[in-house]
């Protein structure tokens, strides 16, 4: 029987860039901290082991999942629940931004980040393989989805995980800070995330655990704020921004059950209409192109063919 | 403000998010962090600025004194004979107010003896030069002083070209290169940067009398705007027309930022090996760190 109330902690850290080594220690030195403090799940930010901007560094910090270093990891959840971020590497070498959760010394599931933003600051595709599914799993801690930063931007993922059973989504994040606005006591893009972790742990009625990293890669911050938050989207804890923290608070998932009596949208939720309308949709669009298909108007040139001429 | 008439936006088309953002305190917060989380990464506690009695290296003088502690801060001043004696005052005021340390290097005698051999140098020339000396200067004290080189360089003069590359261009590292002008002001303010500093004209005082926005031709506040929806908005050049800008104004500033692009990039690389530096060989700055 899973644990309905635990004590969940995040690990809001400024990893070194590349250093696996030195992350491997910070990872030890903050799950025993985080332990001290009662906590049964420990959740890292997503390539915490690692560091973010890792370019032509992500074939060298590569862990296979039988590696000594996972190994290591493994260790740190003899006494519960653990969450990795790592570069994955596959037995057919490709490499995977993935969160790893670990409970009673075992590797219980991997999540491979299945939305890389490639645009802007971010260059994930290019040095990094696609995960191709999102899939809830059970824990000592009730049944959870693990999705990385950039996948939550996209609603479908939170709406699958809430739909396999996820009373918990645990996203590990390396979120940057950008955009600043008058008055604000955190830039633009905190402001953003904080809006949809509350707003999918209503909708969903079910925990956002929302873990960032801080410090600075090339001048680039990652501002940090971790959260939990409860199914009606109040806030259990908070981190710090952009500073290292450790936040610990009580998840109790009978608060999922209340809200759900509350208000029983997921009870509700019409399955068949939303594959229906996505196969309607998936049918107009053509598949070599990622947007929907346009039907393009016949061609009507209002210019008589130019004549060739003759240098 | 010396703004030329006829190019400021006033009642023009204007869409949601077309003015600067200022957060002085939560800048301050960002770029304190910024500057102790780079600095120690690299293994040292202290930074070395070239104060020139402005509002930009007093700004980064400033932050480097409260994130690392004003101990840890060491400021030149490298006065030539024409720089202004209020800019040396002015510099002196942000050492007396901060608390750092601060040192003075004459550029007099090196700047005259290589101009002695080509007398005809202008102003402009004379002025890089001068630059560069100061730059020269600011590393060989930063081996010294085992401090890293402060860059006081604003997203304004980096995005015009308005500096001198290698000269005050160069740093390792830059608080203020996202920054505005009309942020660093508000900036300035939040940190206590004193006020004859704050609301004087601004002047790389390469020669008598000159100030920044004469030389352009425009104020900084009606450029910063342009910028920031030119670049940060990513307004079109006609979005910029009907929000009120005078097409001749757009077209200058535009090309100015076009023109100086090789100034905000390491010099090209010819490509003959599979993994040229930059190109296929891509590392973070703080790799390992």
């Amino acid at each position: 029987m899973p644990t309905a109330q635990f004590t969940l902690a995040v690990a809001q850290i400024n990893p070194r860039l590349g250093d696996l080594e030195a992350n491997l220690t910070l990872y030890a030195e903050r799950t025993r901290e985080a332990r001290r403090l009662g906590a049964d799940l420990v959740i890292f930010p997503e390539l915490s082991l690692t560091g973010y901007f890792l370019k032509d560094m992500v074939s060298t910090v590569a862990l296979r999942l039988d590696s000594a270093e996972v190994r290591q990891l493994a260790a740190l959840s003899a006494k519960g629940g653990l969450v990795a971020g790592l570069v994955e590497e596959t037995s057919d070498y490709r490499f995977y931004n993935s969160a790893v959760y670990f409970e009673d010394g075992e590797i219980v599931h991997v999540h491979r980040k299945a939305y890389l933003p490639t645009y802007g600051l971010f260059d994930e595709g290019r040095y990094l393989g696609r995960g191709d599914r999102i899939r809830c799993f059970d824990s000592r801690f009730g049944r959870c989805a693990m999705l990385i930063c950039e996948d939550l931007w996209h609603p479908s993922t939170a709406y699958i995980a809430a739909l396999d059973g996820a009373l918990t989504v645990l996203c590990p994040s390396a979120s940057p800070l950008r955009g600043i606005t008058d008055q604000a006591e955190q830039d633009n893009n905190a402001r953003y995330w904080e809006l949809i972790n509350s707003m999918y742990a209503q909708t969903f009625a079910l925990f956002v655990v929302y873990a960032n990293r801080v410090g600075f890669e090339d001048g680039v911050g990652f501002w940090g704020g971790s959260e939990i938050v409860e199914p009606a989207g109040a806030r259990v804890c908070k981190g710090r921004y952009y500073e290292e923290d450790l936040i610990v608070g009580e998840v109790n998932l009978k608060s999922a059950r209340r809200q759900r009596v509350i208000s029983p949208l997921l009870r509700d939720e019409n399955l068949d209409l939303t594959i229906n309308e996505l196969m309607r949709i998936r049918g107009r669009v053509d598949s070599t192109a990622s947007g929907p298909a346009v039907v393009a108007p016949p061609v009507q040139s209002r210019l008589a063919p130019k004549p060739t001429r003759k240098a | 403000m010396a703004a030329v008439s006829g190019t400021a936006a006033v009642g023009g088309e204007r869409l949601c998010g077309s003015d600067i953002p200022t957060n002085p305190p939560l800048l301050r917060r960002i770029l304190t962090k910024f500057i102790a989380n780079e600095v120690r990464k690299v293994g040292v506690e202290r930074v070395v600025v070239g104060l020139s009695g402005g509002v930009d290296s007093a700004v980064s003088a400033m932050l480097a004194a409260e994130a690392l502690g004003a101990a840890n801060v060491l400021a030149v001043k490298m006065p030539y004979r024409t720089s202004s004696q209020e800019s040396l005052q002015h510099a002196d005021l942000v050492v007396a107010r901060s608390g750092i340390n601060s040192m003075q290097v004459e550029i007099t005698p090196q700047i005259d003896a290589y101009f002695q051999r080509f007398p005809d140098a202008d102003a402009l020339r004379r002025g890089n030069k001068m630059a560069r000396e100061r730059m020269t200067i600011l590393y060989d004290q930063s081996a010294r002083w085992k401090g890293l080189v402060l860059g006081t360089s604003n997203k304004t003069e980096l995005l015009l070209g308005y500096g001198t590359l290698y000269g005050d261009m160069a740093s390792a590292l830059n608080p203020l290169g996202d920054l505005y002008k009309t942020q660093v002001w508000a900036l300035a303010e939040e940190v206590g940067v004193p006020g004859e500093v704050v609301h004087k004209q601004p002047s790389a005082d390469l020669w008598v009398g000159q100030t920044d926005e004469a030389e352009m031709g425009f104020g900084y506040r009606e450029v910063d705007r342009l910028l920031y929806l030119f670049v940060d908005q990513r307004y079109s050049r006609q979005e910029l027309h009907a929000a009120g800008f005078a097409p001749s104004f757009v077209l200058r500033v535009v090309d100015m930022v076009r023109n100086s692009q090789f100034k905000r990039r390491l010099p090209v690389i010819a490509k003959v090996s599979n993994r040229t530096i930059d190109r296929d060989f891509r590392y973070a700055r703080d790799w390992g760190r």
